[in-house]
């Protein structure tokens, strides 16, 4: 029993779960979302992994970029949706163009449709614009995300400042300028720049990326003070951020620099759930007994392994400096609710 | 199948697989097995941090390449590094250092995603071209990654229509699609989200790379115990623990075997089995006891066709 993450889902407006891939991140995420519903929340989880993970462990054949209701035995409500970072994206870029047919010129450019799909953190910087929409939701009063098994353990966090950081690239700016000045003698320079990039990359590609910059001009500002809203929102006291991992050593690893990241970016970690833990057996006094012997070797094999984990958990939280919960690896994939509810029971004691 | 004659199939093996599934331990142990009969080994990382190093008790990998083991080097590429090179072997010295500071790389690999992956690519295929050592054993990304990863020569072909860019991915393609040059062995754990996974990327490559796939490796195996159904009562005090260690390990050994199954009906590629080694903590003498492991279980596969 562990008071502090009861506390968790009961007090926090938003939930953060980050952690490495493979350690069954988006399933602790269903879980923690369905003891929010259980205690009395109406509550999001929204997912940005593809593998349609969430929906398999809510027993879902699929969900949508639209919020849907999962009905249960609980006094709260859940919800649930996978994002599209695509249709996201446009969603900004119709709120913050100026003009009526700015909007449709950027949606239709190939360097656009490069960054919604493709700029590395780009998925990222749409799960925290995603989280911030549904934050101000009145429908919901808790949000859990489940985070993108991301190696730059902080692209979450810094995402939304790094589009803000491309349009500010001295490269971005020099692409700009022949729309924004009228010297032609800028402009001369700046072509020969331009066909000299344009040599080893392609000309088309060039082109494409001075008409979205060109097409962008004057939206900026929206994006900016949009960005630093979704960053205040992570590091109010009302966001909490769980790192969820294995007691692997790479994964440990992993965490360990996330959780570093973290702090410097100024957020605590308020908890560690170490999932897909062996079982501890107790240990034995030896019988000599040479049919017993593979029983013996069985156990200590068991024990070598749970004492590697230990061992890690325990460096980990008090790197972490949060309180570790841990959690059994389960014999298969949960597929449904009662599931989900057994994991939040290991969590929530 | 001789290990020596799984090693000589092609100079460059690609070894990808889902996070935490030991795709790094499978990377190190071939490296040893190869180093073993003799070889000279170069191991590629490419996502920084993989625990490579670690487990053969050195520094984190950097750019230029180092010395891990006897016969086994290692190194890591960056996009920006080998943007670099690109530029000044394409005639951009002068300024090539300036563009990349500038931020040309996010700039770039913005306008054409995959411009990253094909500058590495492109140095893989130079080091494979340049013949740097027997066997190049490339760390990929993880799973999902490593499909869009080997696609982005194809993407690329799109995007960027002449010049120096669209032939390198053009050579990388060739590379990839040649068998006799490059294959990639896939790794998976006995469970089910990871078999999922692994079925999954096989085909897109397959499909959508074109690349030739070598045996799937099944790391984590528990290893079959004689004897855990032994009457544990002569154990007096200890013989409930004992039980119920024993059902957990028949159990799981069970429900591994199940998943074995599942993964030879859904994907026809023979399997080599890795065993568990009980420890959390990968150190180089578990990498000797793996290697050794996978040298077994080569020598279990199928001679190839045509060599007799």
């Amino acid at each position: 029993m562990a008071p502090p993450f009861t506390n968790l889902v009961v007090q926090s407006d938003i939930l953060v779960c980050c952690g490495p891939g493979g350690v069954g991140k988006t399933t602790v995420a269903a879980a923690l979302a369905v003891e929010g519903a259980r205690r009395g929340r109406r509550t999001v989880v929204v997912t940005i992994d593809p593998a349609k993970r969430l929906a398999d462990a809510l027993g879902l054949d699929d969900l949508t970029d639209t919020p849907r209701r999962i009905d249960g035995d609980w006094p709260g409500e859940l919800w649930a949706l996978m994002l599209d970072p695509r249709s996201t994206f446009d969603g900004l870029v119709t709120r913050y163009a100026p003009e009526p047919g700015q909007a449709e010129t950027i949606l239709a450019n190939r360097f656009y449709r490069n960054i919604a799909g493709a700029l590395s953190g780009t998925q990222e910087y749409m799960a925290m614009e995603k989280l911030f929409e549904l934050h101000n939701d009145e429908r919901f009063d808790l949000v859990v995300v489940d985070t993108p098994p991301t190696r730059n353990a902080l692209e979450f966090v810094d995402a939304p400042r790094r589009l803000t950081r491309l349009l500010d690239n001295r490269l971005f700016r020099l692409l700009m300028m022949p729309a924004r000045t009228g010297f032609r003698a800028v402009n001369l320079a700046t072509q020969a720049f331009l066909r000299t990039i344009g040599k080893v990359v392609g000309s088309e590609v060039v082109s494409d990326a001075v008409t979205f910059f060109q097409a962008f001009e004057g939206m900026e500002d929206g994006f900016r003070q949009r960005a630093q809203g979704v960053q205040d929102l992570l590091k109010s006291p009302c966001t909490a951020f769980v790192l969820v991992t294995s007691p692997r050593r790479d994964a440990a690893r992993e965490t360990e620099f996330f959780a570093e990241k973290l702090g410097e970016a100024g957020i605590d970690v308020e908890a560690l759930i170490v999932n897909r833990m062996h079982p501890r057996f107790a240990a034995v006094e030896v019988v000599s007994d040479p049919t017993l012997a593979p029983l013996y070797r069985n156990l200590s094999d068991l024990g070598r392994l749970s004492d590697g984990e230990e061992a890690h958990v325990a460096a980990l939280a008090q790197r972490v400096g949060a309180p570790a919960v841990r959690v059994p690896e389960l014999e298969t994939d949960v597929h449904d609710l009662p599931g989900l509810a057994r994991v939040a029971a290991h969590v929530f004691g | 199948m001789d290990p020596r004659t799984f090693c000589a199939q092609s100079r460059l093996v690609v070894v990808a697989g889902k996070g935490g599934v030991g795709k790094t331990t499978v990377t190190a142990a071939m490296a040893r097995m190869a180093a073993d009969l003799g070889l000279s080994v170069l191991i590629v990382e490419v996502e920084g941090k993989t625990g490579l190093a670690a487990a053969f008790g050195a520094e984190d990998l950097e750019y230029d390449e180092r010395e891990l083991a006897p016969g086994i080097r290692a190194r890591s590429l960056t996009p920006d590094i080998a943007l670099v090179e690109y530029l000044e072997e394409h005639g951009l010295r002068r300024i090539s250092k300036r563009l990349v500071k500038a931020g040309l790389v996010e700039v770039v690999s913005t306008a054409a995603p995959g411009i990253k992956d094909i500058l590495i690519l492109g140095k893989v295929k130079q080091l494979e071209r340049g013949g740097v050592a027997d066997l190049i054993l490339l760390d990929a990304p993880a799973a999902g990654h490593a499909v869009s990863f080997l696609m982005s020569a194809r993407g690329l072909k799109d995007i960027v229509r002449g010049g120096p860019l669209h032939g390198q991915a053009d050579d990388v393609l060739q590379m990839l699609n040649d068998p006799s040059r490059c294959r990639v062995v896939l790794v998976t754990l006995a469970e089910e989200t990871p078999v999922n996974e692994v079925v999954e990327t096989a085909f897109a490559l397959e499909d959508r790379v074109g690349v030739d796939l070598g045996p799937v490796v099944v790391n984590g195996l528990y290893p079959v115990l004689e004897g855990l159904d032994a009457d544990p009562a002569a154990a007096g005090a200890g013989a409930s623990t004992l039980a119920e260690a024993a059902d957990f390990r028949a159990r799981r050994q069970e429900l591994q075997q199940a998943q074995v199954a599942r993964l030879a009906a859904a994907l026809p590629l023979p399997q080599l089995h890795l065993p568990s080694l009980f420890t959390v903590d990968l150190t180089p003498s578990h990498i000797d006891v793996l290697a050794a492991a996978l040298a077994t279980a080569i020598e279990g596969l199928p001679a190839p066709a045509g060599v007799r």
